[in-house]
């Protein structure tokens, strides 16, 4: 088992310097700079802000700058907040964004888990079509929606929890962010869900255990569920990677300090050094979480194991 | 015994509520568009930073509440005969917020290092008028070699380049405020953090947590503080325009800017006098390519100018935030007027018809319409605009086609003088005068996109900037604009902008003016 795992570690590091040089190279190709915006600057000033940035070197030797730098563990400056290093800005705002995710997915993926078992135990009767059709409204109805109709509701017209903000931290400010990253999750964890163990109370050894009398829970939860949870496992690895490294959308509805919103931020303004230290965050959680699902299915799964 | 026991329980409440009231902080909650990227006065350019610096900062001018020029860290100035040399004396007794002197010294060293390659300040140019700076900007001259002197602790002698009738309302730009260099030198690229930051306006920094808020505590060392209601003034970056109209009705922010314009009708019902629009030193406009076919043909710019609908164009696709513009320069800078065209005069109707003569002169029908490609930076409003003018246009014979991009690679398009037929552009003002905005039909300027260039033009913007005499000088722009703008079309005017702001009100002192300029220091609250 450890020399899977660092095997998948080692592998991850050719895939990481892939990702880097393949997104150092592409940004670039963009059009445009960090200093391009609707007021003009003098000449004399871009050439001095160049300067400033090393962005007069030629571009093979900042990649090999950037690279180096990142090797010891330095994002850079960001062009469009010099008060700031990339690695300052992630630290904290990814904390706040790992918070609101980790949150929404563990919700998503305990209560859509139930919901799904639920229908699938009443599978064509109410119960199930009731899941399935919130479930389906769930994954329809887009977040840009969600959000607002939460603040006019709750906010604006109960009084209950605060509009948007991220205070400090609070409880209050949070329900808000986390129920709407959590709702289309919860949809597909519930439908993913309810397939898989229908599939799985039809297998053999599901008739096995029924035969000899075993309880209707020990059968679900201890028989059914094991199989039953392979897809949701598949599923949850990258919805986590997604969720963690924040939401654009909640994040700029809500007014939350995550990290999400830089992705696309710094694209728009050519901030290079924040887009690529994006992609590394989320190409390394990717990389982790789907090493994480592989250890999942090994636990879950003995065959896997054995292969 | 119980009556006393009962005065004496109601004496001390009455007392504990007194002193409560006056111990309760009193807060002021700004929605302010978007995060600074830098704390940094002389790096920074954005609205948003502007509003932060003018309570953080105090520059030798200050702007009021209505945006009048007052004194700031300046007590008084004076200006020689010939307009190039200004004695200012500062403030005696002013502090920065860590309690030592505002010196003249201080404003030496902070504008040399404004107009330093190293600092590579966007805003250099605010310094532009003082001797030499440009060129210490380009680097071919010292930062001593700047045109500014400490004379004594409190006298500030600076020396420009030509007589610069602007010069006061310049040094309201937050480019030109001090920073104390102690601090600087101390705490390195840290110093704009909490903690670090020393300022000399009416507030100082308490702490500043990216995307979520600048919060900023009364400065008791400021000159003024007694005069200064707000203990505590926080900043939100309102990103999401819709999520901000929101949090104001529900009572977490006390002002806000920009709400969404398809909003306005309904907010007017709503809200009703806390809606404040109003116009502001901002124009919104389209350039042509003037160096190429058919564009270098001033009649045809004449033609389509003249046949959009502006006031379509303000009233139906900008909801009435706009205001329909022929002219470069907005109104409301003192002592300055222009004659728009003639044509706009004249109904929409007939300049249509006089447009479709023009065309159907040089060939261009319904049949065979004129091509003309609109650049714009992605933005809904600019989309909506576009498609406006190509419905709009169709019937005049001009086929309206559209290519948009985002703002960066938009203004990069244009600045590297890349091919465009008419292209989206638009210039606020860093200052209020004319000059400000006739410089970008200059020739060679960084903003000239239409690269104009006529030497009679150039002439007079000239003779304007060393003209002593403040009417004759304005009267020099004019005729300038009238030249540039209204007979040539360097650039086609289409709107002035307005700001939309939502005051609560539960805040006294807000004053509407043309710079949309509110410093907190101003503000208080009604209760």
């Amino acid at each position: 088992m450890t020399r899977f795992i660092l095997r998948r570690l080692l592998t991850a590091i050719p895939t990481l310097f892939l990702i880097v040089t393949i997104s150092f190279f592409l940004m670039r190709v963009a059009p445009g700079g960090p200093f391009n915006q609707e007021k003009g600057l003098n000449p004399a000033v871009i050439e001095n802000l160049n300067r400033v940035y090393q962005l007069d070197q030629p571009l093979w030797s900042q990649y090999l700058h950037y690279l180096s730098n990142l090797l010891h563990g330095d994002l850079g400056p960001s062009y469009t907040r010099p008060d700031f290093t990339v690695t300052e800005m992630f630290a904290t705002a990814l904390p706040i964004s790992i918070q609101i995710g980790t949150l929404a997915l563990l919700l998503a993926l305990t209560i859509g888990s139930v919901l799904g078992i639920i229908a699938a135990l009443n599978q064509n009767r109410g119960l199930d079509y009731l899941v399935v059709a919130t479930a389906t409204a769930g994954s329809t109805i887009p977040t840009f929606v969600i959000a607002p109709l939460y603040q006019l509701t709750f906010a604006l017209s109960l009084s209950l929890v605060p509009v948007a903000g991220w205070g400090g931290g609070a409880l209050v400010n949070k329900i808000g962010p986390v129920l709407t990253l959590m709702l289309p999750q919860l949809a597909v964890v519930a439908r993913l869900m309810r397939g898989a163990m229908i599939e799985a109370l039809r297998a053999h050894h599901i008739r096995t255990c029924r035969a000899m009398g075993l309880s209707e829970v020990s059968v679900v939860c201890r028989h059914a569920l094991r199989s039953a949870v392979m897809p949701v496992i598949s599923y949850a690895g990258p919805a986590a990677a997604s969720l963690l490294t924040g939401s654009v959308i909640v994040e700029t509805i809500f007014g939350i300090p995550g990290i999400g919103r830089y992705f696309v931020e710094a694209a728009l303004a050519r901030d290079y050094t924040v887009v690529m230290g994006t992609v590394v965050v989320l190409a390394a959680f990717t990389i982790l979480f789907n090493l994480i699902v592989d250890l999942l299915y090994a636990i879950v799964d003995p065959r896997v194991r054995h292969d | 015994m119980t009556l006393r026991f009962k005065t004496l329980l109601t004496a001390a409440s009455l007392i504990a509520l007194m002193a409560g009231g006056a111990l309760a902080e009193t807060v002021l909650d700004r929605g302010n568009n978007g995060d600074p990227e830098t704390l940094d006065p002389h790096k920074n350019s954005t609205i948003p930073e502007a509003n932060l610096m003018r309570d953080l900062f105090m520059g030798l001018t200050m702007h009021d509440g209505a945006a009048n020029l007052i004194p700031g860290a300046a007590e008084s100035w004076s200006v020689s005969e010939d307009g190039k040399v200004w004695i200012f004396k500062l403030r005696p007794g002013a502090l920065w917020s860590d309690g030592t002197p505002v010196t003249a010294a201080d404003f030496v060293w902070s504008w040399q290092r404004v107009v330093s390659p190293a600092t590579a300040a966007e805003y250099a140019y605010m310094l532009a008028p003082v001797l030499n700076a440009e060129a210490i900007t380009k680097g071919e001259k010292p930062a001593t070699d700047l045109g500014v002197r400490a004379v004594d602790a409190t006298t500030l002698e600076v020396t420009l380049k030509a007589p610069t009738p602007y010069f006061l309302e310049m040094l309201t730009h937050q480019a030109t405020y001090p920073l104390q260099r102690a601090d600087v030198e101390k705490y390195g690229a840290d110093f704009t953090k909490p903690g670090n930051l020393v300022s000399n306006g009416a507030y100082k920094l308490d702490s500043f947590v990216p995307n979520d808020h600048i919060s900023l505590v009364k400065n008791p060392k400021f000159y003024d503080a007694e005069h200064v209601a707000f203990d505590r003034v926080n900043f939100y970056p309102t990103e999401d325009a819709t999520a901000a109209v929101r949090r104001f009705e529900a009572g977490e922010l006390d002002m806000m800017l920009d709400f969404p314009a398809e909003q306005t009708a309904a907010l007017k019902e709503t809200l009703g006098e806390r809606v404040k629009i109003g116009p502001t030193l901002a124009t919104y406009y389209y350039g042509f390519k003037l160096d190429k076919a058919p564009w270098s043909e001033l009649e045809i710019r004449k033609a389509v100018s003249m046949a959009i609908d502006r006031d379509y164009l303000a009233e139906e696709v900008w909801q009435n935030t706009m205001i329909p513009a022929y002219t470069l320069v907005p109104p409301g800078i003192a002592g300055y007027t222009v004659a728009a065209p003639d044509w706009a005069g004249l109904s929409q109707i007939d300049r249509e018809d006089q447009a479709r003569a023009i065309l159907e002169k040089h060939g261009y029908t319904e049949a065979n319409p004129l091509k003309m490609e609109i650049r714009f930076n992605t933005n809904e409003n600019n989309a909506n605009t576009a498609v406006a003018l190509q419905e709009l246009l169709k019937p005049m014979g001009i086929a309206v086609t559209m290519v948009n991009l985002d703002i960066a690679a938009h203004y990069a398009h244009l600045e590297q003088k890349g091919d465009f037929d008419a292209a989206r552009a638009a210039w606020f003002a860093d200052y209020k005068d004319p000059e400000n905005f006739l410089s970008l039909c200059t020739t060679g300027a960084g903003n000239n996109y239409s690269l104009y260039s006529n030497a009679e033009y150039d002439a007079m913007l000239q003779a304007a900037a060393v003209e002593p005499d403040a009417a004759k000088r304005m009267e020099l722009l004019a005729k300038a604009e009238t030249k540039g703008v209204i007979e040539d079309h360097c650039v086609m005017p289409l709107m002035f902008y307005s700001y939309r702001g939502l005051v609560s009100d539960k805040l006294a002192g807000w004053q509407a003016n043309s710079l949309d300029v509110h410093p907190s220091r101003f503000l208080s609250p009604t209760e």
